[in-house]
């Protein structure tokens, strides 16, 4: 063959690369359509959440406060739960395997920017936990008189809860992604750490019933201050002294400690955010 | 018979001096990089630990050149190429690819380029036109997925989720995604490992047409009929350094290293070893009468020549993971 002499201009210098934004959009797409079909991971984001709702809200359908009923509590906190599984461990679980299966090595090979990416994986979890919400909120209304709230500022409450949360879960996800060695290993590391969370943030037992050294250290985390802010939007005002032991539902502080996890999570996911395995 | 010819050219001497292409920079200067190649790497180390992976690498690739990159199993082919791709960052040396140093190749450099890997296991929820069409949607000129699935023959599973393709199938899919940008350079790192041999061959009619299309590919692969058929030239690694660069015909003086002349004679299987084959034919021909029973002249193959190259760097412990099959799994 004979060698092509050096052309003196790229022709394609010319060519506009597509946006950011555009490839975030197609990323998002692409991301929802490998999600839905992936049963696994829609089994651990929508399936195993609703059979906790259905299992501990039959069993335990008693009142714990007057007019509150634990499964309308656990509606809440499962709500609050849906945000940590669709953020943190969707993402902690499923970037390692990523990372494993060579997609992301694919995707850097790619003049795909790194933020599209990004941008598919907010867009995949901001559906997937409007779906679950959704989901639990049916749920909780069939079946365990859940009461919708009717105030519009509720509802504002409700909308920036999830979106700070998702935001602070999404990148503490990304920042987690790293700690996995391998994608196999994921889901036995990453589960137990939101098992725990669950366990001592008020999500399966009434957090005022558990003993003082565990409230206090569940309060470093976000998800006792997500439990906190769904509860301050389902259930009454009155029920705000069993989880806060004041009057008020502390919405500033679960803005504060939500924001402080927001912006650690993004440093860290910053510094350690790795396109291939460690071995390479 | 086949096989049995194999035998007999491996003993036949390629000659020991070690062969570097005289269009190599000269060892420990680093040419300066013109940019008016495709690739250019000068001195290109990499170590991992104590492991030196790459001792000095040198190449270089003309525009629309097709190069195969041929060595045993940790030679250094993986690392060169996925340092050429900006994947793995180099310890020394100077690289450009397109003019660019890979180390900070931009989007538009990238979407220059095409890249297979090996091993890939993704997309496995997508069928094969979803992925294309996906991927074609990252560059600014992006072929369309009828055409790309045309060209690596995946019409058929174009709407079969990349799970249910068979290890062909799969790797078809990977070389559509390499391509779908319309790359000036193709990188293929063992493209064909799980071929059968009517796909090897329709795949290297696509190579073919990249080549014609003035596509610069580097390709890595353990066939040496594939090496044979494709590239332009050979690159031979081995230990992190290229041992020899040339065509396929050339490569280790092929076609001019000595024949080896086999004939019977009283019953008896004889050869020799020579560098004028025809005058002893000849001679044959006046001793034993017009037709010499059993003749045959025998040049080195490039297996032979790719061996005695390796063994000759002292890789004797490699060799055996070659020699079996030529091929990895």
């Amino acid at each position: 063959m004979a060698e092509a002499t050096a052309p003196t201009s790229n022709p394609k210098a010319t060519l506009r690369m597509p946006t950011t934004l555009a490839l975030g959009w197609r990323r998002t797409r692409i991301e929802l359509r490998q999600f839905f079909r992936d049963k696994e991971s829609a089994f651990f984001t929508f399936a195993l959440p609703m059979f906790l709702m259905i299992i501990f809200g039959s069993v335990f359908n008693t009142e714990i406060a007057p007019g509150v009923t634990f499964a309308q509590y656990f509606v809440a906190g499962m709500i609050a739960s849906g945000v940590v599984y669709t953020g943190f461990q969707n993402l902690a679980i499923t970037i390692p395997q990523e990372r494993d299966d060579g997609t992301l090595k694919r995707l850097q090979g790619t003049p795909m920017p790194k933020a599209s990416y990004f941008i598919g994986k907010i867009g995949l979890v901001l559906v997937a936990y409007v779906a679950q919400v959704i989901l639990l909120g049916i749920i909780g209304v069939l079946f365990f008189k859940l009461e919708l709230p009717t105030e519009a500022s509720k509802w504002l409450t409700f909308a920036w809860v999830s979106v700070l949360g998702l935001l602070c879960c999404t990148l503490l996800g990304l920042a987690f992604s790293s700690v996995p060695k391998s994608g196999r290993g994921a889901p036995a590391i990453v589960s137990p750490v939101v098992l725990v969370l669950q366990f001592t943030s008020g999500v399966f037992f009434v957090f005022s019933q558990l003993p003082v050294w565990m409230q206090h250290l569940a309060s470093l985390f976000p998800l006792k201050w997500l439990v906190q802010g769904m509860q301050s939007v389902f259930l009454p005002e009155s029920f705000a002294s069993q989880t806060t032991g004041t009057d008020s539902w502390q919405l500033g502080q679960v803005a504060l400690v939500l924001g402080i996890w927001t912006i650690g999570g993004l440093a860290v996911a910053l510094l350690t955010f790795r396109w291939q395995s460690r071995s390479r | 018979m086949d096989n049995c010819l194999r035998n007999q050219t491996a003993k036949i001497a390629v000659p020991k001096r070690r062969v570097v292409h005289e269009r190599l920079p000269p060892r420990g200067r680093i040419a300066a990089m013109t940019g008016a190649k495709a690739i250019e790497a000068a001195e290109v180390t990499k170590s991992y630990g104590d492991v030196k992976a790459l001792r000095g690498v040198n190449l270089e690739i003309a525009h629309g050149q097709c190069v195969a990159l041929l060595g045993p199993n940790g030679a250094g082919k993986t690392v060169t190429t996925e340092i050429f791709e900006g994947y793995r960052k180099r310890d020394g040396g100077d690289v450009r690819v397109l003019g660019t140093d890979p180390n900070h190749g931009d989007r538009r450099w990238k979407s220059r380029l095409g890249i297979v890997l090996q091993d890939a296991r993704d997309l496995t929820d997508l069928t094969v036109r979803e992925s294309v069409t996906h991927f074609s949607s990252y560059y600014p000129n992006g072929r369309t997925s009828d055409d790309v699935i045309q060209a690596v023959g995946l019409v058929e599973k174009a709407d079969a989720k990349a799970g249910q393709l068979s290890g062909g199938q799969r790797r078809r899919l990977d070389v559509a995604l390499g391509i779908v940008g319309r790359p000036d350079v193709l990188f293929l790192d063992e493209p064909t490992t799980g071929f059968d041999p009517e796909a090897r061959r329709q795949f290297w009619d696509l190579i073919d047409d990249l080549k014609e299309d003035g596509t610069t590919i580097l390709l890595t692969t353990h066939y040496l009929d594939e090496a044979e058929h494709l590239a332009d030239q050979v690159a031979v690694i081995n230990r992190g350094r290229v041992l020899a660069v040339d065509s396929p015909d050339a490569l280790g003086n092929r076609q001019k290293s000595q024949a080896v002349v086999q004939w019977l004679e009283d019953g008896v299987q004889k050869s020799a070893s020579t560098a004028t084959p025809t005058a002893l034919v000849g001679e044959l021909a006046t001793r034993l009468g017009p037709e010499i029973p059993e003749l045959a002249i025998l040049r080195p193959t490039l297996e032979d020549v790719y061996l005695r190259l390796i063994a000759d760097d002292g890789g004797d412990l490699n060799i055996p993971t070659v020699a079996g099959g030529g091929s990895r799994g």
